[in-house]
């Protein structure tokens, strides 16, 4: 589903040069539900940027369901995150003036679905998150947990083959937290792919798969060996971790 | 699409209602003054005959002696009486007229009715065919009315229901200064604008209401109105055939190329029998000039209106600055919303789009309030001094353009903010809402 080869991430600004991503190389198959680690500015959410083609890479391949990324132009790109893609971020991201059922609206207007489908599919999404009483609420009528409820709601209105989570429980109560957790967990087991970037170990530990980035580099915890840091003044000794096959 | 970013619009509008506001205002006030004075521009520059305005040629000859003669100077403006009733009498274009200005006295049957003046033509009969005007009841008096100087005349119908009460009139007697005159033909509402084929009189006034054969208006010596220019004063009147004085007016039809080309050999033909009879001396030198060309070279637009037009439209530029820093604000204010729509699907073009629809919005509204304060400002000039204040009126088309142009400038104003906004890094945005 999806393979980056190489990918490397290049940050230029006049007098510095940032390296996020170095000859990242990963897959993630069908059915999977990972979780991304590292260290702050490790190059998690570059990572996750990239994978959700929010952010163009500087070299190397992504393939998203056998679609080469780096050759579309810019309508193409956008087409396939809305179909193919739904975004969970720590700060929601709900569009503070849209009511619940007007946020989980979005994604599918950009497809340019009929208005029965659409209603239908938002209030699908709503009841599996448990919101669907309070569509016509806004934002900030909610609790932190529930408006996350809403951004997965959001993105999976659309049935996206890949989920994205950016640190999704990193601003909520444990409680909170954990329903997120269920919910998500409970969409992977129903097909989608979770693909979710965290700190905490705990989030970490239910994934069935961890992958571990370190200085742009990914180590597959489970699968790969662990990394060696070769030359404590080279940072790009560390060794590459073992992809995945 | 279009529906949804119309109602992302309204929903956005509402949320930042003094910016909105301020912008609506910036629009609305630089519309206004625009339209305000493109609408003057529009009435006193409009095509006062489109359908003739082509083929009817207006002549200028230069019978003026060789002293002081500048090679490539301009012809004088209007002609003498003996060119303008020679060229009339010869009748070598489809249609000809001369014509000039007059008053008269008008003394009404109706004993509670006082004396009074009126702005009348003195022409030939070929005037009203030639510039299509319309009769209400009648027509035009005939070649012999003109040839045996018959007291006959045609009225307006404004004039007929002042004298008679009634605009059915024709046959009925009219009395000019002291001669009784037959009424041929009660014209419709008719008030070319520009006053098109007399632009020495008011190029903006009311037109006339009485109109006399010209043979008839020298018989009875009935006073002119216009410039005379003379350059000899041999003769005591400067008004009789053979004085050196330009004071006519005279147009011709001539409906094809090769028409105009043939009257244009004609004239230069009777330019060299006049140099040969000793009354022309110059080199030939003559204009064959459209209406429309007439009136560009006539620079009929008064000053004062074209300075008004400048001001305004720096105006409404100045004021479209300050909108396009408004939506700059407005737009990159939700730059965190965009990341999101980006992250959802929206293309760059989505996105852009839906921003420009939004300034859109804001013309439309801005439109109408520049509707308004233009028909204010319409109202100021028509309570002004200037002699075309009367025509200061907005008229259907004036009105859709003031609307579009709102609109348009307003896509003008938001197409920079727009190119901004949708180029904002989603992932930027994401991370740091």
């Amino acid at each position: 589903m999806l393979h980056m080869k190489d990918v490397s991430k290049v940050y230029r600004t006049e007098m510095v040069e940032t390296h996020a991503l170095r000859d990242l190389n990963l897959e993630v198959r069908a059915g999977e539900f990972v979780a991304v680690t590292g260290p702050s500015g490790s190059g998690k959410t570059t990572f996750l940027n990239i994978a959700g083609m929010l952010e163009e890479l500087t070299g190397g391949t992504y393939t998203l369901d056998g679609v080469d990324v780096k050759s579309l132009d810019d309508k193409a790109r956008s087409k396939l995150r809305n179909e193919k893609i739904g975004f969970v971020f720590q700060s929601f991201n709900l569009i503070p003036d849209l009511n619940l059922f007007d946020n989980v609206d979005v994604p599918l207007r950009y497809r340019r679905m009929g208005r029965g489908e659409r209603h239908k599919r938002i209030e699908t999404a709503l009841e599996r998150v448990g919101l669907a009483s309070r569509k016509k609420h806004f934002p900030a009528e909610l609790s932190g947990g529930q408006q996350q409820r809403v951004a997965i709601a959001r993105a999976i209105a659309g049935n996206p083959t890949l989920l994205l989570a950016d640190e999704p429980t990193g601003n909520l109560d444990s409680q909170m937290a954990r329903e997120v957790m269920q919910l998500l967990e409970e969409l992977n087991e129903q097909g989608t792919i979770v693909v979710i970037v965290t700190h905490d170990p705990e989030i970490a530990a239910r994934a069935q798969r961890n992958v571990h980035i370190v200085d742009g580099i990914a180590a597959d915890v489970e699968r790969g060996p662990a990394l060696v840091h070769k030359d404590p003044k080279d940072p790009k000794s560390f060794a590459n971790a073992e992809t995945v096959a | 699409m279009i529906g949804y970013y119309i109602d992302l619009a309204l929903r956005s509008l509402k949320r930042n209602l003094s910016l909105t506001v301020l912008m609506i205002l910036a629009i609305g006030f630089g519309v206004g003054a625009s339209m305000t004075m493109l609408t003057v521009m529009h009435v006193l520059a409009k095509d006062p005959i489109p359908q003739k305005s082509q083929v009817l040629h207006y002549v200028q000859l230069d019978p003026r002696p060789l002293r002081g003669y500048t090679p490539g100077e301009e012809p004088i403006e209007q002609s003498t009486r003996q060119d303008a009733e020679t060229l009339v009498r010869e009748a070598r274009a489809d249609h000809q007229a001369l014509m000039t200005g007059g008053d008269a006295t008008i003394v009404p049957a109706k004993a509670d009715l006082d004396p009074f003046h009126i702005d009348a033509r003195w022409t030939t009969n070929e005037f009203f065919t030639m510039f299509d005007v319309p009769f209400l009841k009648g027509g035009p008096w005939s070649p012999q009315d003109d040839a045996n100087h018959n007291r006959v005349a045609v009225i307006g119908k404004e004039l007929a229901e002042k004298l008679f009460g009634s605009t059915d009139v024709v046959g009925f007697t009219l009395r000019v200064e002291t001669t009784e005159m037959r009424i041929v033909g009660v014209l419709d509402t008719w008030h070319p604008i520009p006053h098109f084929y007399d632009l020495a009189t008011d190029p903006y006034g009311q037109g006339e209401q009485l109109y006399v054969p010209w043979t008839t208006s020298r018989d009875l010596e009935l006073s002119r109105d216009g410039n005379m220019n003379c350059w000899d004063s041999k003769h005591d009147d400067p008004t009789v055939v053979g004085a050196p004085c330009e004071w006519i007016q005279l147009w011709v039809e001539l409906d094809s190329d090769a028409k105009l080309s043939a009257y244009h050999d004609f004239l230069a033909g009777y330019w060299e029998d006049q140099v040969r009879a000793g009354r022309y001396e110059r080199p030939v030198n003559i204009r064959l000039r459209n209406v429309t060309d007439y009136l560009d070279y006539n620079k009929v637009i008064p000053n004062d209106a074209k300075l008004g037009t400048y001001v305004a439209l720096g105006f409404l530029i100045v004021c479209l600055v300050n909108t396009i820093g408004l939506l700059l604000t407005k737009f990159l204010r939700r730059s965190s919303e965009i990341g999101v729509r980006r992250a959802l699907g929206a293309s760059k073009a989505s996105i852009f789009l839906q921003l420009l629809i939004e300034s859109a919005m804001i013309g439309l509204v801005g439109g109408l309030l520049g509707l308004i304060l233009a028909l204010l400002g319409l109202w100021g000039i028509r309570h002004g001094v200037s002699h075309y204040a009367d025509l200061a009126h907005l008229d259907l088309p004036m009105l859709a353009a003031t609307i579009a142009l709102a609109i348009l400038a307003s896509i003008l104003a938001g197409l920079l903010p727009a190119w901004r906004g949708c180029q904002v890094a989603p992932a930027l945005q994401l991370k740091s809402h």
